[in-house]
């Protein structure tokens, strides 16, 4: 257990999600980092956690799947404690245009980003409403506020988790909850490492602040709205994107 | 558990939960009205009934719920319970 009670990160073992994780573990949260595919990754993170002193454990976690998000919750709260802090960071995106977008990318896109984060929220409520404090962090994208050729699927999701932000920030704000929603813009991370260098210079092109941002950088950003002096940031919507959203 | 035991202890659930002196709460109050409960409070109030009974009631089931005589009857049918 720990002093700052347990956060839920999922997508934890990489870029943003892991940088998240650390950022909380040093917060003073117990931290669970779920992962669906990258044991590997999540491990090496919450190892990272342990050297710092935090606690931290990696837990598989697929927010797909309604059975994986309630046992992965159970042995938060066995383990953990409640938590008091969730970041719906667990993210999907396949590129194409919508003439030939396929069927299974479209949902598989919107079940991962935006079901997935629906189904986390609906298992940390209860509790969050009784212990009338709760951090809820939606990690949309800069997608959701302009738009991209090739990105439908994707920048509908993460509209729908802005709308979810705004509607639950209503629904949960008497009872000492926030719900917020940080937009990344162009981010070192595997979603971005596929881009050719040609398309990497336009996207610094841009971006004002003239650079891909770090994970650190969005991070910071999650941290200081999942903690306690955040109380009074609800159903914002933050870019955190260089400026390219300006 | 007979009626009146079931009575007495949704009573004091849902006092505790909605924050009212449990002599507030009776099968004739209402939540909207009497007790002073929003949609939001009368959620909660049934995840509290649902835990403690150990029952699970569906959105569907809540509906038409207004007093607190017609949750005691809800959680009775679920425990099988008789009036």
């Amino acid at each position: 257990m720990s002093e700052g009670g347990a956060a839920l990160v999922t997508g934890a073992s990489r870029g943003i999600g892991q940088a998240t994780s650390l950022a909380l573990a040093r917060a003073g949260l117990a931290v669970a980092l779920g992962y669906r595919s990258d044991r590997e990754g999540a491990e090496d993170a919450a190892a990272k956690a342990h050297v710092e002193g935090a606690v931290a454990m990696a837990l598989p976690f697929d927010v797909r799947d309604q059975a994986s998000v309630d046992a992965g919750f159970a042995a938060i709260e066995a383990e953990l404690g409640t938590v008091r802090v969730l970041v719906n960071n667990a993210g999907y995106t396949k590129d194409g245009l919508a003439v030939k977008y396929p069927n299974e990318a479209w949902d598989a896109t919107i079940e991962t980003n935006l079901r997935g984060a629906f189904l986390c929220i609906r298992r940390a409520l209860p509790r969050m409403m009784r212990a009338r404090y709760g951090r809820i962090v939606n990690v949309a994208s800069v997608a959701a506020l302009r738009g991209n050729p090739g990105q439908a699927a994707y920048s509908a999701s993460k509209a729908g988790m802005v709308g979810m932000t705004r509607s639950l920030a209503r629904e949960v704000g008497s009872r000492g909850i926030t719900v917020n929603a940080v937009c990344p813009g162009f981010v070192d991370t595997r979603m971005t490492e596929g881009a050719s260098e040609q398309l990497r210079a336009k996207y610094i092109e841009m971006t004002p602040i003239g650079r891909f941002g770090t994970p650190e950088e969005v991070a910071a950003v999650i941290a200081f709205l999942a903690g306690p002096e955040a109380s009074y940031v609800s159903g914002a919507v933050i870019a955190v994107d260089g400026g390219l959203s300006a | 558990m007979d009626m009146a035991e079931l009575q007495d202890k949704v009573c004091a659930i849902l006092a505790d939960n909605l924050s009212v002196p449990e002599d507030k709460v009776t099968p004739q109050s209402r939540f909207q009205e009497d007790l002073d409960a929003d949609s939001l409070d009368l959620v909660e109030a049934v995840l509290a009934l649902e835990e403690e009974f150990g029952v699970t009631i569906p959105e569907e089931e809540m509906e038409g719920v207004t007093t607190v005589g017609q949750a005691i009857k809800l959680v009775a049918t679920k425990l099988g319970v008789a009036a």
